[in-house]
Parts: C-alpha cells; sequence; structure tokens
C-alpha cells in the first residue's frame, strides 16, 4: 500500500521533467528524422523525396567529412584541456597562500561569451593587424603574416586552443575541487612510505581523481560534439570546410544552403552520435557503478 | 529498477542536449501555425511596423533620418528600423517568411532570390499601387526594375544606391610606381607583378565572405563571353556550368591567387566586417575590388583617405566577347513587403515606400554620403553633390552599361546562388578542383 503511494508520488514528481524532456527533445529528434526525408527550403512547398538526403549525403563524403572533423576537435579538445585542467587543478587546490588568488585569474575566460572571446581573437590572430603575428616578429619568429586561421591545415588545431582557452578553467575547477577532497591522511601514509611530491600525485592524486578525470571527460566530449558558437564566429566552417564540424555542417545545410532535408539528416546523426558516445563511455569507464577510491578511511 | 534509472538518466542528459540543438532546426514549423494569430494581436488602435536593412555606418544614418521623419508624420503607425550583417540577414529573413514572420518592409536584392518568397505568395504584389500612381512609378530606372519584376508583375522598389562593382584603388601608391589604372587584365596582371615586388598587397579580397571572390568570377565570366554562360545557367539548360568560359574564368582566378594578388591570408579576412576595407584605406593593399557601397564604408571608417581614393571599371579582357562597359553587381537594393504583414501594416508600408522613400531630401541625404539611388533625372542634383566623382562615375557606369549583370548570388535561385559563394571560397583555397566546382554546382540545373 505504501508502495505503490510512493511509486504514484515519484511519477508526479517526475511529471514536469518527463513533459519538458517529451516536447523539448522527444519531438523535435521525431520531427527531425521527419524532415530528413523532404525537400523543402523552409518557405516554398516540401516535397516527400525518401531517403534521397540519406544517400546524398554520403554520397557527396561531406556527412562523412564533417564527422571526421568532429572527432578530430574532440580528441584535440581531450589532449589540449585534460592534461592542462589536471595540473592547474590540482595546483589551485594546495594550501599555500594566494592560491585561490590564481584560481580567480584563471576563471575570468569563463564569464565571458564565447562571441566575445571569438571576436577577441579573430583580432589577435588577423594576420595582417593581429596581435600574434606582430609578437611573434618582434621577437624573431616568422615573417609575421602566419594565417592562423586561414590556413586550412591550422585552422582547426588553432579554433581547438581557442576553446581550450575558454574551458580550461572550468575544469580545473572541477579538478580544484576534486583534489580539495582527497584526505590529507593518504598523502601523509604515502610520506611515510617514502614517496616524493612527484610519487604521491602519481600514485595518490592520480587515482582519487578517476571520476573527476571521468566527468571532464564526458563533458569535454559531448560539449565538443555539438559545439557551435565560437567555430561560427572565429572562421563560419572555413576556410573551405576546414573546420566545418557536424554541427556547423546542419546549420549551413539547413539555413544557408536552404536545404532543411539535409540539415536534418545530420541533426539525426548528431543525436544518434551522442547517444552512441554516451553509452560508451558509461560502459567503459565504470562511472555507473559508482565505486568508491577510499574504502576504509 | 536500477539499471533502468541509470540508462534513463543517461539518455535524458545527452538527449536533452541533441534536443535543443535538433529544436534550432524545427522552429520554423512550429512558428509558423501562430503567425496569423500573433500579427492579429498586434493589432490594436497604433500599428508598429518593422523594417530590416543590412545598411550600417552612414548609410544607417540615412536610413535612420528618413524613418525618423516618417514617424514623425505618421504617430499612428511608427516604424522600428533594425540593422543586419548581410549573411546572417539572408539566414534571417528566410526564416522569417517561411514563419510568416517577416519586417513589414523587408530589404532584398530582388533576382531568384527574392523570387523564391514571391513564387509560394509571400511577398505583396505591388503592381497595381505603382499603376495608380503613374509619379510613383516612372521615378525609377526602368533597366533596375527588373530585378524585382516577375512575369510581369512588380514585387518591391528600390533604396538605397545602385550597387555596381568596380575597382577602387589607392592613388597616392600607384603614383610612387607610377602606375596608371589598368584598362585590360594583362595590364592588371603586370601592376600586381610591380606592388607584389615592393611589397605591398596588389588586392584587397575579403574572402572569407565567399561573396567578393564572385566579383572576379562574375565579371570574368562576363568579359571573357559575354552574357551567354549566366543566361544559359539561369535557364537551367543542363551541364551549364560545364562551359569553357566558366573553365576559363576559373582558371584566371587560381592564377590571381598562384601570383599572390591578394594579401596573404585572405581565407580569414572578412568583409562583413571590414577587414578588407581597412587593408586598402590603412595603405597596406593598392586595389579593392568592391560595390559601389565601399565608397561609404571608406567614408564611415576613414574619411581622410577620400582624396586618395581612385576607381576604374572591372578592365576588359583581350579577346573577349563581353562588352567593356557591361557592369555587374547589386542592380539596387529594394524594399518589399511581406503579405504576413496585416492588412493596416502593408497600407501603413506602401505611404511609407510611396511618399517617403528617395524623396528629395532622403535623395539628397544619400548623394552626401556617395550613394546614388536608382531613379531618374537627378543628373543636375548628382553635380552639385560633395561627392560628385564618384557618383558621376558609377552612375553612368550604371547608365551606359549595356547589360547590367546581377550578381550571380542573388540573380539565381537561393540554394543554388548560396552554393556558388560556398564553392567558390573552397575553389580559392585549393579544396576544389576545377572539375568538382564545375559537376557540383551542375547538380542544381536539374533540381
Amino acid at each position: 500500500m505504501l508502495g505503490s503511494r510512493m511509486n504514484w508520488q515519484r511519477w508526479t514528481m517526475m511529471l514536469p521533467a518527463i513533459l519538458f524532456f517529451a516536447v523539448f527533445a522527444l519531438l523535435p529528434m521525431i520531427v527531425a528524422v521527419y524532415y530528413s526525408g523532404l525537400n523543402w527550403d523552409g518557405v516554398s512547398k516540401a516535397t516527400w523525396v525518401g531517403l534521397y538526403n540519406w544517400t546524398h549525403a554520403f554520397v557527396s563524403g561531406q556527412a562523412v567529412h564533417s564527422l571526421l572533423l568532429t572527432l578530430e576537435l574532440m580528441a584535440l579538445c581531450w589532449i589540449l584541456q585534460n592534461p592542462i585542467s589536471l595540473v592547474l587543478g590540482v595546483f589551485i587546490a594546495g594550501k599555500q597562500r594566494h592560491r585561490v588568488v590564481y584560481g580567480v585569474i584563471y576563471f575570468v575566460p569563463l564569464l565571458f561569451s564565447a562571441v566575445a572571446i571569438g571576436i577577441t581573437w579573430s583580432y589577435i590572430l588577423d594576420p595582417e593587424f593581429g596581435l600574434i603575428d606582430s609578437l611573434l616578429q618582434a621577437v624573431g619568429i616568422g615573417n609575421g603574416t602566419e594565417n592562423w586561421l586561414g590556413n586550412p591545415s591550422l585552422a582547426m588545431f588553432v579554433v581547438a586552443c581557442i576553446i581550450a582557452w575558454q574551458f580550461i578553467p572550468f575544469n580545473s575547477l572541477l579538478y580544484q575541487s576534486g583534489a580539495k577532497q582527497i584526505p590529507a591522511s593518504l598523502y601523509e601514509a604515502a610520506m611515510l612510505d617514502g614517496a616524493g611530491p612527484l610519487r604521491s600525485f602519481f600514485h595518490v592524486t592520480l587515482p582519487q581523481l578517476k571520476y573527476t578525470i571521468i566527468t571532464t571527460t564526458v563533458l569535454i566530449l559531448t560539449g565538443t560534439l555539438t559545439y557551435f558558437d565560437l567555430i561560427y564566429v572565429v572562421t563560419n566552417g572555413g576556410p573551405g570546410d576546414s573546420t566545418e564540424v557536424l554541427a556547423m555542417d546542419m546549420y549551413k545545410e539547413a539555413f544557408t544552403n536552404l536545404n532543411i532535408g539535409a540539415g536534418s539528416v545530420i541533426a539525426v546523426i548528431l543525436a544518434a552520435a551522442g547517444l552512441l558516445l554516451s553509452i560508451l563511455i558509461l560502459k567503459f569507464t565504470g562511472f555507473n557503478r559508482m565505486e568508491s577510491q577510499m574504502e576504509g578511511l | 529498477m536500477k539499471k533502468v534509472g541509470k540508462a534513463v538518466f543517461a539518455s535524458v542528459s545527452v538527449c536533452s542536449m541533441m534536443g535543443l540543438l535538433v529544436g534550432c532546426g524545427s522552429t520554423a514549423t512550429t512558428v509558423s501555425s501562430n503567425a496569423s494569430n500573433s500579427t492579429a494581436v498586434s493589432t490594436s488602435a497604433k500599428t508598429q511596423l518593422t523594417l530590416w536593412s543590412v545598411d550600417s555606418g552612414v548609410a544607417e544614418k540615412a536610413d535612420q533620418k528618413l524613418v525618423s521623419e516618417y514617424n514623425s508624420a505618421n504617430p499612428n503607425a511608427p516604424i522600428t528600423a533594425e540593422f543586419f550583417e548581410s549573411t546572417p540577414y539572408l539566414q534571417k529573413l528566410q526564416i522569417a517568411m517561411g514563419a510568416g514572420q517577416a519586417a513589414s518592409i523587408f530589404m532584398n536584392w530582388g533576382g531568384g532570390r527574392l523570387e523564391t518568397f514571391v513564387t509560394p505568395g509571400k511577398v505583396v504584389n505591388l503592381t497595381s499601387q505603382l499603376n495608380g500612381d503613374p509619379a510613383w512609378k516612372d521615378k525609377f530606372l526602368p533597366s533596375v526594375m527588373k530585378s524585382v519584376t516577375f512575369n510581369g508583375q512588380v514585387y518591391g522598389v528600390p533604396f538605397g544606391n545602385m550597387q555596381p562593382v568596380n575597382f577602387f584603388y589607392n592613388k597616392a601608391l600607384f603614383k610612387k610606381y607610377n602606375l596608371t589604372p589598368p584598362q585590360t587584365w594583362n595590364q592588371l596582371l603586370s601592376d600586381i607583378q610591380i606592388f607584389k615586388s615592393h611589397g605591398i598587397i596588389p588586392i584587397s579580397l575579403g574572402g572569407k565572405d565567399n561573396w567578393p571572390d564572385l566579383m572576379y568570377f562574375e565579371y570574368l565570366v562576363e568579359r571573357i563571353g559575354g552574357r551567354q554562360p549566366y543566361e544559359e545557367v539561369a535557364a537551367g539548360k543542363p551541364n551549364s556550368w560545364d562551359n569553357p568560359v566558366i573553365l576559363k574564368a576559373l582558371q584566371d582566378m587560381k592564377l590571381l591567387v598562384k601570383d599572390g594578388a591578394f594579401e596573404p591570408g585572405f581565407s580569414s579576412v572578412g568583409s562583413n566586417d571590414g577587414s578588407d576595407a581597412a587593408l586598402f584605406y590603412s595603405g597596406k593593399a593598392a586595389m579593392w575590388l568592391m560595390g559601389s557601397w565601399g565608397y561609404g564604408s571608406i567614408m564611415t571608417s576613414d574619411s581622410s583617405f577620400i582624396p586618395k581614393l581612385g576607381y576604374f571599371a572591372f578592365p576588359q579582357v583581350t579577346g573577349g566577347k563581353g562588352n567593356p562597359t557591361d557592369v555587374a553587381g547589386n542592380p539596387s537594393d529594394f524594399y518589399s513587403i511581406p503579405t504576413s504583414a496585416t492588412p493596416a501594416q502593408q497600407k501603413a508600408a506602401i505611404n511609407f515606400l510611396k511618399n517617403y522613400n528617395l524623396d528629395s531630401k532622403n535623395v539628397q541625404n544619400l548623394l552626401s554620403i556617395g550613394y546614388v539611388p536608382a531613379i531618374q533625372g537627378i543628373e543636375s542634383q548628382l553635380k552639385q553633390s560633395n561627392e560628385a566623382n564618384y557618383e558621376m562615375f558609377y552612375y553612368n557606369l550604371a547608365k551606359n552599361a549595356s547589360y547590367f549583370q546581377q550578381s550571380w548570388d542573388t540573380a539565381l535561385p537561393a540554394a543554388e546562388g548560396n552554393q556558388l559563394d560556398t564553392d567558390l571560397g573552397k575553389f580559392m583555397i585549393g579544396q576544389l578542383s576545377t572539375s568538382q566546382f564545375v559537376s557540383n554546382m551542375d547538380s542544381y540545373l536539374n533540381k
């Protein structure tokens, strides 16, 4: 009797969330699947073309190209952000004086909007008037005209660096709070066993931060999968299509090339990729088992 | 139970993120069903109008003057003007038109893009209004009205300036190296070498936005092969992009890139944001191929450069079929009214277009910033203007042209035009070969 009432209460409490999820997530996804079979520019009358958009996306290679670029960006973001965030986070978690001040300074980029960051960096990276080229030239590196965002082989890396600049502070914050949770007794024990600072970092701090690393990994990978605003401002998918990741490609197909059907195909691919990614991460990291790292403490 | 809960949690968190993104794509239709309701609600004693334009700087100020003049005379139907960057504006307009949410007066460039809205009945037909007032109808240059006339019906009226494309050049730099404005393509190529050898960027190009590439393309195609290649493409003739003239034009563009005619990194320099203009007026680049609005943007950014500012028509190609007096560009900016506007809004909008837009005061304001509107009989006013030299130059350029080639990206249907811009951008940095470009574009002809 009591149990069933509890159940009823649970469902009532969940109702707003379920409704929200159905209206804003499930419904648009179903609609996107329907749109992916249309030849429609958003204004004229739509015609049903079945699987044409799907076959075209793969035959033309555009969708595969964007998918690979997205994977490249995800890898770059993880490699650039995670190690630096970890070191910074552990550093500002230290009890020494003024470390909190550093924390505040590192946190600043997180307060800016992606558009402001994008515009600022595109000025800094401008090949004609930009700060970076002038500085490099002043210290004798290069001829001062390196085209950071216009060079097809450099652009993606530069974009990943800007994203890293924006999100390292947030990840550092996670690592800082993670590192602060580690009981001092573990370090004392390590010290008694003769471990130096380096060894206690690798054998105490790092294992204790396992779930923080998983959390940041999930956030970085899923966040990068749908990353759009900064790329839109900085390169608009260019030069050519060198930074046209899935989200960018979806937007361009739907709203620049006015092919809502083709854009919806990419939207569906994106949703499927996100789902797959989260299932894989949960499965392989043991995140959902929530094992403790502090047995006996 | 526990396991299910976690799986649900995981899919909820990821899907809600995906859903938000996918949701962007579907706003267009969800809004469209409400369009008629919301416009009905806003109808009160006072009619509110909005106006959308991509003008900026001094042009925006001239528009604002006109709007405030109208507003003080028509307090019951005031207009709020909103200004956008041109590339995002095209997307905004497309979505808004589909959703029945466009401004009561929206700017456009006529051509195939406007026709995309006209065909499904989204734009108010102004023909009877114009015919009912011959003074209004005969005010405009007939050659320009072609862009907004479909099946003999007129769907817009010109505002702002005519926008033929020409080369701007830095007189001081040309003088320094004893050069005169090139008359032929080969002279242009040799001037490029001379500037390059002196460490000056020969031509500034806003390649990030892609459409500046199109100016070279459409002029070269016209100079080499006349108007026929465009007419075949516009008519949708199969394989008409695979035309020797188009191939030659692409090769010539590639040659410019190879010769270093443009600044290093042109593919990350914007034109919408004024970076290409900055290279030019700061003296780093010697030439700049741009529409006539380029004069206004230089006036906005650095009016002290105006005395050094020279201009010449796009050079002729020796042996080419095109008439060297032909011009390419946007015939004019146009205002149109969407059918989603309420009858009261439409009436007020027509009042604005007929009695305020391009009235004598507005024309004077435009002339003072180097803008020549597409209207008849303003030669005498032109001569008295402060910016008479450039204004006479391009008024005559447009008026004497035996053929005004409307920019391909606005003249062709929107999807084909946008693809052209994108593909030209890729072609310029070597991501598309000539044959890939041609087969890409040919695929639009069968649609």
